[in-house]
């Protein structure tokens, strides 16, 4: 029973990464039609910034879960403006290729410049430690991130329901040529999602550095995992790409306590049934996919 | 890559145009001592990839080193007169390793080649050395099989294997009290080879492996596996991960605080650059075993010293092993008066040696494996550390003879 518990605090962890990633794709992918390649390495970004700016001015953990996201917003509005926006009028597949080959230079160029061998990172001490339960020892940094990942897709969520620039966006989302039939001007909120799902890359990323080694090649694995927890939940779904996160996160450590060899497998397979019953993901509309 | 072949082709087209059209000629063939008039190192490692910090460019700048120290010595009375450094990008895949060590000793001249990381990729190369009747001095390859069942005359494999590994820290992790284990490896070759070889260091010492968990390879959560090998509440948990994997698994058994529950840590396979990508206060106390480190005594810290001036940054043992290599293969030549493959091979048969990195080395005959002192070391904690690149402890030193497979164990015969 403690084990069980103990997979479960560790998948929902795991999840975590994985939600917060897959939202900010299934933004980008709502409103602007995008397949984001380099999430992965935005990802990888967010961490890089975290060790970087700890480094070189000293910002610890906490600032750079502020820090971070920002700066990766404003890295994400550049690459719209200067990138994606020109392809956006063709078929997706060019945004697609633009972006994987952007994660490729973003790659070498972190490599460029830190190597390949990754960067140290310190923990917040605040964070160190466990939380004893009886028999059960659940580390506090992987409940820290998982109360906060929950808390920003929730706030996300409500920001995408409860508030008018949530209900524009997701007008624009669904219905684009109606919401402009009613005068929403849609274009002037292309720019601004894009850098709001890139910086929640970052802030995963933010997230992964005191936990993961920070490696240039860090995102690449983790974009394929990610596409597959997108495609689970429903491409361009907000709720999907939260639960479809989660899910796979559960998976996987559930996977590696009881069938370890094929615990990458097993979110495949579980992305197969998925596309097979239900073609347009878990939370996916027919006519979207 | 492909414009760049194509280029090549033509220039060998073109080349081959213009000498059928001037009737004879072409570079007459010195018959002298050095074949092609001068003595060719190639360098062929990751120059990209995971490996690239550990060896890659920095191990070429060492072979560089040694080739200077080799004019120095001998000046006038060098036998090798004209030697060239080159190197190529094998990308960790044995294909690419196969082609481009064709490419080298065909194409460049190379009389020998030098580190190749990756087991598969080296055994890829040992062939070649074999077709070819040419020189392959591993360094970066861990695999035993370099000088068991694939061995041949032409390849030695001179830094490290698994076996040294598991033996040097299997061995002394058992004696030193943690007698019950649980191994985490990856799941492919040199993760299962180092399963198996620490499995039976750890049977040999005295101790027992309660169980072996396989994971996937790459992966970034390490946690479900961990708490699985903790549950039997082992006395140490060994790793067989390298690179960012190690880091992954390190990072997260510290999180859980494992330590404090008296389950150690033991390394498989550690590089100095792995402790300086994670930083001491993460690995403090972990006990590896390193083929050599740059601050141990004076005559190494010399030499990392003009490392440090060359590179700006502290040699791993890989770097410091291809020194060794290509320093040995020249005084080789030297001795041989020639450099024709298999008198060299004649003269590194047996040699015992004492460099920078070998000490109490021997070139061992019957299968080719350079056996040397290797050591037991130990991560610094924060405290200790007085320098950058200041990691480590060496706890004791395990002697030439006792550090690697006994000959007669290795499965080589070279026909």
């Amino acid at each position: 029973m403690n084990a069980v518990l103990q997979y479960t605090v560790q998948g929902l962890a795991a999840g975590s990464f994985y939600a917060l990633a897959a939202l900010g794709l299934a933004i980008i992918f709502g409103v602007l039609g995008v397949v984001n390649f380099a999430h992965g390495a935005c990802y990888m970004l967010g961490a890089v910034t975290s060790a970087v700016l700890l480094d070189s001015f000293g910002l610890g953990f906490w600032a750079a879960l502020v820090v971070v996201p920002v700066l990766l917003f404003c890295f994400g509005v550049l690459v719209e403006r200067l990138l994606v926006q020109w392809l956006l009028a063709l078929d997706p597949l060019y945004n697609f290729l633009l972006t994987f080959g952007l994660s490729l230079v973003l790659v070498d160029l972190v490599k460029r410049k830190y190597g390949v061998s990754g960067l140290p990172y310190e923990r917040p001490d605040v964070l160190t430690g466990q939380l004893s339960l009886g028999d059960l020892r659940l580390p506090t940094y992987q409940l820290f991130v998982f109360v906060f990942s929950l808390a920003v897709c929730l706030v996300v969520w409500l920001l995408m329901t409860r508030t008018r620039i949530g209900m524009i966006v997701r007008a624009a989302t669904e219905r684009p040529d109606l919401a402009r039939a009613l005068g929403i001007n849609v274009n002037r909120w292309i720019t601004p999602v894009f850098g709001f799902g890139i910086a929640l890359a970052g802030l995963a990323g933010v997230l992964a550095a005191p936990f993961r080694a920070i490696t240039a090649d860090m995102g690449s694995s983790f974009v394929i995992i990610l596409f597959a927890v997108v495609v689970i939940g429903g491409l361009g779904s907000i709720v999907g790409a939260v639960v479809g996160g989660f899910l796979v996160g559960l998976v996987e450590a559930f996977g590696q306590a009881y069938a370890p060899a094929f615990a990458q497998i097993l979110i495949f397979v579980l992305m197969a049934v998925v596309v097979l019953v239900r073609p347009a993901g878990l939370f996916g509309r027919e006519e979207a996919a | 890559m492909r414009r760049k072949s194509a280029a090549a082709a033509a220039a060998i087209i073109s080349g081959a145009l213009v000498l059928s059209a001037c009737g004879q000629g072409g570079p007459s063939s010195a018959s002298g001592p050095i074949t092609d008039d001068k003595v060719v190192l190639a360098v062929l490692n990751d120059q990209s990839g995971v490996y690239k910090d550990l060896s890659g460019p920095n191990s070429v700048k060492a072979v560089e080193m040694a080739v200077a120290d080799y004019q120095k010595k001998y000046g006038d009375d060098a036998v090798a007169t004209d030697i060239e450094v080159v190197t190529a990008d094998h990308q960790n895949e044995p294909d690419v390793a196969n082609t481009k060590a064709q490419e080298l000793y065909d194409r460049e001249h190379a009389d020998v080649i030098l580190d190749v990381p990756t087991s598969s990729a080296a055994l890829a190369v040992a062939n070649q050395a074999k077709a070819k009747k040419k020189l392959f001095l591993a360094v970066g390859p861990a695999t035993t099989e370099l000088t068991g069942d694939q061995c041949n005359k032409y390849t030695f494999n001179w830094a490290y294997d698994t076996y040294m590994l598991a033996n040097g820290t299997g061995t002394a992790v058992t004696e030193n009290g943690d007698k019950d284990w649980e191994i985490v490896y990856p799941d492919y070759a040199f993760g299962q080879d180092m399963e198996k070889s620490f499995s039976s260091a750890i049977d040999e010492a005295g101790g027992s492996v309660s169980g072996s968990i396989a994971t996937p390879f790459p992966n970034d959560n390490f946690t479900t596996f961990l708490t699985k090998a903790a549950a039997s509440k082992p006395d140490v948990i060994g790793t067989m991960q390298a690179g960012g994997d190690l880091i992954n698994l390190v990072k997260q058994y510290n999180e859980a605080g494992y330590a404090d529950q008296g389950i150690d840590l033991a390394v498989g396979l550690m590089f100095i650059t792995d402790i300086h990508s994670l930083g001491v206060e993460q690995f403090a106390g972990t006990s590896f075993t390193d083929a050599w480190y740059w601050n141990m005594d004076d005559k190494s810290r010399a030499w990392a010293d003009r490392f440090m001036k060359e590179t700006g940054t502290r040699p791993s043992f890989a770097h410091a092993g291809n020194y060794s290599a290509a320093l040995q293969y020249l005084e080789a030549v030297q001795r041989a008066e020639t450099d024709d493959a298999d008198d060299v091979v004649d003269e590194l048969e047996g040699y015992k040696v004492d460099d920078v990195f070998l000490r109490n080395g021997e070139i061992r005959a019957g299968d080719h494996r350079v056996i040397h002192d290797a050591y037991l070391a130990k991560v610094k904690s924060p405290d200790e550390v007085t320098e950058d690149w200041d990691y480590e402890d060496i706890v004791t030193t395990i002697p030439a003879e006792d550090a690697f497979m006994p000959e007669e164990e290795s499965g080589c015969s070279m026909e």
